[in-house]
């Protein structure tokens, strides 16, 4: 075969509006040549029509009517990019407040923050917020261009008063890398190709700081979790259960214990796409067979130790999205958690995250995009780990019961960065 | 240091794995979650790779869907045959949902007989949606083909006029697929949501699917219109002034025969077209697709009026 496999790296963009997210990314995708000819061309086109110059690099992604009309990203935007040492999936996410939601969708799933900030206006209280809650979504690595050198004439100062800035607020977050490349996005400088302008920087250019990120690599021997999804009848008579792996791989022969009835057995087969495999990686849409007969189904979970707990009361925090405020005596909730939905009633709402200072405080609501601590009730357990030990069983949504819209990202455990002053 | 979860993609699964683990685990959940879902299936290389994809999602049953194709009436014999010779293979229950069906009853207006179809399709296919109460349709889409795509969310929530709206999407949140509506919308399902070209062509030759002959490279009569090469046949006639010429073409998309351009390619085997596609330096729907070509916004137009 001509094209050798290759790893994923998923990753989300972040920073304020105006500072340059999908310039940059426009401008990642033309230098590598990872762009098609004709989109370019439609770009240009675009770009004349509107009035802005000879090519509007933030059209190759801002793709809808409106975005292009405003000059604003509304949604994320999915690019693809072959490297020739990984695929990189790029959701490039809106900068505005009234769009969190969707920042908080593209982060969700990406392993690494792609940060744009401008360097002649500094850390942006939007910024601010979106590096909050991409560390809230799990989000570690950082790669952090700091952007229109060119209006500062490459200024090594101004440069290092925003890594400053950016370092300290990531520390507190918990990052665990930070990559600082001086750019301008707009010119091409240091995201392919090298710059000659800033003779003191010696790091990586943009792109080569996301090939070398380990970002993916997540360290873990927390035991495997398989959700669930579905019991495939097999021709014998006996059940296979069908779900995604999460955590460690599964291997034939481990002791498995089924939650929430707690019944304990071992893996006695692992297919895949109808082959027989002795050990399912983490990510396969894997099949298993259990030694014992259970009456498992959809909502159970099989995991290896240390075992998931089982709870039907949550610690929880909560990004809220929904139109109407979050409040104790509001709209009927179901919550979705692995393949398993219940419903949730809020017990108790213990505060608000303030994403400047970092501190909860009392409040009786949560408005649209804004981040609280909650406490749940759930009308059937469910199986969990903290969202900080496991991205999978940590993780769930709420929906509203009546027009099925998806009203709040929900992690389960505090932030351990925020700081509760009553 | 606290370690994370690593997040599905990055567990040292190649990119094929992946992408395929991911597309079941979607497939099986919006069957899960909703009460009739259904396989929206045009005979081409997308639609050919998530036949094969739910087939294996639920082995050894069989398929808990029927398999939809909405029918322009400009079709390619081969795709036909193909079709039929796909679902055959599944034991896959097959409906066809006929534009000129919507164009006898008065639901649209008949546009010529060798005008493209294309648009008219999103009004069958809605009607069949109505009809047999579908409130799930798989497609193949990729985000990859079109800027409007590439903001398209894996579950797209359709409101009862089969509406989408760009700006109302649900937020979708790690991999907790969210598929429930009320009686009447729908959600469009689209499991290759994160492959490109390249990979679609990449799991062809890795899993040795059959596909419709007139995607590897054959010699056909085209003559050249609107920067395309069209195949000249019942739905395409020469105008004045064009030269019908045999080329030796092949097709990288398959849509309405009278808008679907062909490529000049040497590719006839799967191998070669992988090679051929990797060093493309022109998208598959600027290639071949005239419908794409009339405004920069064409594809986020149709899609809100209910296209797939």
């Amino acid at each position: 075969m001509p094209v050798a496999t290759k790893d994923v790296l998923r990753l989300a963009t972040v920073g304020s509006v105006d500072d340059g997210k999908s310039t940059l990314i426009g401008r990642l995708l033309v230098d590598t040549r990872l762009l098609a000819d004709d989109p370019l061309d439609a770009v240009a086109a675009a770009s004349e029509r509107r009035g802005v110059g000879d090519l509007d690099l933030s059209f190759v992604t801002d793709g809808l009517r409106a975005e292009r009309e405003q000059g604003i990203t509304i949604d994320v935007a999915y690019r693809y990019a072959t490297t020739p040492t990984r695929k990189l999936v790029i959701a490039d996410c809106p900068g505005h407040v009234q769009y969190t939601r969707n920042m908080a969708t593209g982060s969700s799933t990406a392993d690494l923050a792609l940060v744009a900030i401008d360097v002649a206006a500094g850390l942006k209280e939007q910024t601010r917020r979106h590096l909050v809650i991409a560390a809230l979504l799990g989000v570690r690595a950082l790669v952090v261009a700091v952007n229109k050198m060119d209006t500062v004439e490459w200024s090594r100062d101004a440069y290092e008063r925003v890594v400053r800035e950016v370092g300290s607020l990531a520390a507190t977050l918990g990052a665990t890398s930070v990559v600082a490349v001086p750019v301008s996005a707009l010119y091409g400088d240091n995201v392919v190709e090298r710059s000659a302008r800033a003779p003191w920087y010696e790091g990586p250019t943009v792109l080569e700081a996301l090939e070398s990120s380990d970002a993916g690599a997540w360290e873990r021997s927390r035991g495997s979790r398989l959700p669930i999804q579905w019991v495939l009848r097999q021709p014998g008579g006996g059940r296979a259960y069908a779900g995604l792996v999460s955590g460690e791989a599964l291997r034939v022969g481990d002791a498995v214990t089924l939650l929430p009835a707690g019944i304990e057995t071992t893996i006695r087969a692992i297919h895949y796409g109808g082959r027989a495999l002795d050990e399912a990686a983490v990510g396969l849409a894997a099949d298993v067979e259990l030694a014992h007969e259970t009456d498992a189904g959809r909502g159970d979970l099989i995991a290896t130790a240390p075992l998931p707990r089982v709870t039907r009361e949550l610690e929880a925090t909560v990004c809220w999205f929904g139109d109407d405020p979050l409040e104790l005596t509001g709209g009927r909730l179901r919550l979705k958690h692995t393949s398993r939905t219940t419903a949730v009633r809020v017990r108790a709402l213990e505060g608000r995250l303030d994403v400047g200072s970092l501190e909860v405080t009392d409040a009786p609501a949560l408005s649209t995009n804004e981040i609280g601590l909650v406490r749940l009730a759930c009308a059937e357990p469910l199986v969990v780990d903290d969202y900080r030990e496991d991205r999978v069983t940590g993780s769930f949504v709420l929906v509203d019961a009546v027009t099925h819209a998806t009203v709040a990202a929900g992690m389960v455990g505090r932030p351990p960065f925020a700081t509760v002053r009553r | 240091m606290t370690a994370l979860a690593p997040s599905p993609t990055s567990s040292g699964l190649d990119h094929l794995d992946a992408l395929e683990s991911h597309a079941l685990y979607i497939l099986r959940e919006v069957v899960a979650e909703c009460e009739r879902p259904v396989l929206l299936f045009s005979g081409g290389k997308d639609s050919a790779v998530l036949l094969h994809l739910a087939a294996k999602a639920f082995a050894p049953q069989g398929l808990p869907f029927p398999v939809l194709h909405v029918d322009t009436g400009h079709n390619f014999p081969e795709v036909l045959d193909f079709r039929d010779r796909a679902a055959a293979r599944l034991g896959a229950r097959l409906l066809v949902a006929r534009v000129q069906d919507s164009i006898d009853a008065g639901r649209v207006a008949d546009p010529g007989a060798l005008a493209s179809r294309n648009r008219l399709q999103s009004v069958t296919l809605l009607d069949a949606i109505a009809e047999h109460g579908f409130d799930a349709a798989f497609g193949g889409a990729r985000r990859d083909e079109d800027k409007a795509r590439a903001k398209e969310r894996v579950l797209s929530f359709r409101d009862e006029f089969g509406q989408w709206d760009p700006r109302r999407q649900r937020p979708e949140l790690w991999r907790l697929y969210q598929g429930r509506v009320n009686p009447g919308e729908h959600v469009r399902a689209f499991p290759l949501s994160d492959w490109t070209e390249l990979d679609v062509w990449q799991y062809v030759a890795r899993e040795r699917l059959d596909l419709p002959s007139i995607y590897f490279a054959h010699e056909r009569p085209v003559v050249y219109r609107d920067g395309m090469w069209l195949a000249v046949g019942e739905y395409v006639e020469p105008r004045d002034g064009e030269v019908v010429e045999v080329r030796t073409v092949r097709f990288r998309t398959v849509g309405d025969a009278t808008g679907t351009g062909a490529v000049l390619s040497s590719a006839r085997t799967i191998d070669e077209v992988v090679a051929e596609v990797a060093t493309a330096t022109i998208s598959e729907r600027g290639a071949t697709r005239g419908d794409d070509r009339f405004s920069e916004t064409s594809m986020e137009d149709r899609k809100r009026e209910g296209y797939f």
